[in-house]
């Protein structure tokens, strides 16, 4: 009991910063329109897949480039289970972050065992993701290369999370499950644990010669990290309706995970969820311009791609002007203030 | 001594293998499919091959992930085309264009971009590079749209004297087709990976990117422009998918992502050839060139890349320094 005592006090400020958010962001539903929702949400789901995302990487330090691996099965696992044995979503969410664990668990074994770090840990991760997608565009058990539609419930459905006449509904579960999810991170960062991965980040070597063992603090972020993004996917699944081996396992799904977490702060509590809100606001907004450019930028309106090209290049100057993302770089702000 | 008899045995071994494959009903029966795929693999081999130099170099040298590696070669691929559906030049003659603009191109990129983060975490150097490759991308998409474009070569049907015999193209080789880019491509490829090789190993800029790689400091110490040696470093880099880019041009769908298919690839090559290695990158190209032929040879159904990266797993994992790379633990 005392110990889950001091653990509430050493992170009470970490509790109080998340019902706040978690207050306001509540609330979202009764300002904003249908539209608007759907970026919420989208934009929940990928804070909640960079949530896990940040525990392996931004906690532990293994940088990983295939987390589409774990988003895509905890997105298959719904998809599969709901239309092949009518195993409500719910569970089905709980059994695709198992099996995304199970699967980083093993991968991370050999992984780890045989020494992979950095970059080359980067690149398994990223071939790893890519045949997963190669396997699940070609099984037809999982739909092949057409993928899995899920059926529609009708109306508001609580066993099969789709609310398709209450919206907000569908709002605040994802958010309930980012809350859980950061609340979860929170707690093990403040354990003995989360200790452990930070350790094994800063420096391997030192923190064997402390007695902890790297392989267990790195397996049980890769674990914890899959479990997390896994119920990311899940929910897509359910969101979208749909799913196919590009959309769970996609390269370019592994890049819009771990944007969030790198453009909010690497390894920091709220990084992946600023993230998140920074990357939604300002896609949105370089969306509309070229939708509907001011009068003196009229020749850009609707040439494709061009909201790509704005978004690289903040993306560019970003990295270039805040190398620690936007948290890191209020914090040193903060700190070269004079007192 | 023992040494010598387990090669001779393994030798032996593989000639068996080969004599028994030539006699079955297998081989009869797909013969004509299997020198195809040797011929196409070890084709398109050459020209990873080629683009993985430049990744290599990068990489060894600057200890950069380069992510905008395949937006480069989109560039050259898109130049190369421009030059030709424009002023009708040759896309053989353009390389005199291509790989010094990208040159220009890399040297640039280094010089105000992936500088600012040389001592950053690799995720940042990665993202940095992601975004560079999105802009160069999305660039080509605003300003030649999406639709796929591509030429006819008005000679690659021709048949050509030379002297002593005559080459009608597309040859034919125990079946297998070869087709006049497609050789072309391999020979440059080939040719432009000695000459890198020579640059690096044999010149006196090249023993100053060699020094830069191995002691950044030391060499700074000795009068070398650390700074500068980067970026003609990336430059040579980018140069190199400069060249491979009008090499592909002429048989292949020109569009703002075609250069991005070969950005893993090459990343596979360079880590099966180790990474720097120039000779490493060049077998590693024809290794993986032939690894995606035979996978869609044997494996029934399955894409061409799976057994790349199957291969690619194994290697990360039993040899992660390469083929050729030095063991540094």
């Amino acid at each position: 009991m005392s110990k889950i005592r001091k653990l509430a006090q050493a992170s009470s400020r970490d509790l109080m910063v998340l019902a706040i958010v978690v207050t306001i962001l509540a609330l979202v539903p009764f300002g904003v329109s249908r539209f608007t929702l759907s970026v919420a949400i989208a934009a929940l789901i990928f804070a909640l897949a960079g949530i896990g995302w940040n525990v392996l990487s931004g906690f532990a330090g293994q940088f990983s480039f295939g987390h589409a691996a774990y988003f895509g099965l905890g997105a298959y696992t719904v998809a599969v289970t709901l239309t092949k044995y009518s195993i409500s979503p719910w569970l089905g969410l709980i059994l695709g972050g198992l099996v995304a664990a199970v699967f980083g668990l093993l991968t991370g074994w050999i992984s780890f065992r045989f020494g992979l770090k950095g970059a080359y840990f980067a690149l398994a991760t990223f071939a790893l993701a890519e045949m997963l997608r190669l396997t699940f565009n070609t099984v037809d058990f999982v739909g092949a290369g057409i993928g899995i539609t899920i059926p529609l419930a009708g109306g508001d459905d609580w066993a099969r999370i789709q609310f398709e006449d209450t919206p907000s509904l569908q709002y605040w579960v994802i958010l309930g499950l980012v809350a859980l999810s950061t609340l979860a991170v929170i707690g093990v960062m403040k354990s003995r644990i989360g200790s452990m991965m930070l350790a094994v980040r800063e420096d391997e070597d030192a923190a064997s010669a402390l007695g902890i063992n790297p392989l267990r603090a790195k397996l049980i972020a890769i674990a914890i990290s899959g479990f997390i993004t896994a119920l990311a996917g899940g929910f897509y699944t359910q969101s979208l309706l749909f799913i196919n081996s590009d959309l769970a396992f996609g390269p370019l799904v592994s890049v819009l995970i771990l944007l969030r977490p790198i453009i909010g702060g690497v390894g920091t509590i709220w990084g992946p969820v600023l993230g998140a809100g920074i990357l939604s606001v300002l896609g949105e907004a370089t969306r509309s311009l070229v939708r509907q450019p001011p009068s003196f930028l009229q020749i850009i309106e609707g040439v494709n791609g061009l909201d790509q090209v704005l978004f690289g290049l903040i993306l560019v100057v970003v990295i270039i002007r805040a190398p620690d993302g936007v948290l890191g770089w209020f914090r040193r702000r903060r700190q070269s203030r004079p007192a | 001594m023992r040494g010598r008899l387990r090669k001779a045995a393994w030798a032996a071994l593989a000639i068996v293998v080969a004599v028994l494959l030539t006699q079955s009903t297998w081989w009869e029966t797909n013969q004509t499919v299997f020198a195809q795929a040797v011929v196409s693999g070890l084709l398109i081999g050459g020209v990873y091959s080629l683009v993985a130099m430049g990744l290599s170099l990068v990489f060894g040298v600057l200890d950069i992930i380069n992510f905008a590696h395949g937006a480069l070669m989109t560039i050259g691929i898109y130049a190369s085309y421009l030059l030709f559906d424009n002023y009708g030049i040759d896309p053989y003659v353009s390389l005199l264009i291509t790989i010094p603009l990208l040159f220009v191109v890399g040297v640039g990129i280094q010089r105000f971009a992936i500088n600012a983060v040389m001592d950053a975490p690799v995720h940042n150097q990665l993202l940095l590079t992601l975004g560079i490759a999105i802009v160069i991308e999305n660039l080509a998409l605003v300003l030649f749209t999406g639709t796929p474009r591509s030429i006819e070569l008005s000679y690659a049907r021709n048949e050509f004297d030379l002297g002593l015999f005559s080459l009608d193209f597309p040859i034919r080789l125990f079946g297998a087709v070869i087709t006049l880019p497609k050789l072309i491509a391999f020979a440059v490829a080939v040719l432009l990976a000695a000459v890198l090789y020579v640059l690096i190993h044999r010149t006196q800029l090249g023993t100053a990117i060699r020094a830069a790689a191995q002691e950044p400091e030391g060499a700074e110490m000795v009068g070398i422009d650390v700074r500068r040696i980067y970026m003609i470093t990336f430059g040579i880099g980018a140069a190199c998918v400069g060249a491979a880019g009008a090499l592909v041009m002429p048989f292949l769908f020109v569009s703002p992502t075609a250069g991005a298919t070969f950005n893993i690839i090459a990343f596979i090559v360079v880590v099966l050839g180790g990474m720097g290695s120039i000779p490493g990158a060049l077998v590693g190209g024809l290794v993986i060139g032939l690894t995606q032929e035979m996978t869609q040879l044997f494996v029934s159904g399955s894409s061409k890349l799976m057994g790349v990266f199957v291969v690619f797993l194994a290697v990360l994992l039993v040899r992660p320094q390469g083929l050729f790379g030095k063991v540094q633990r």
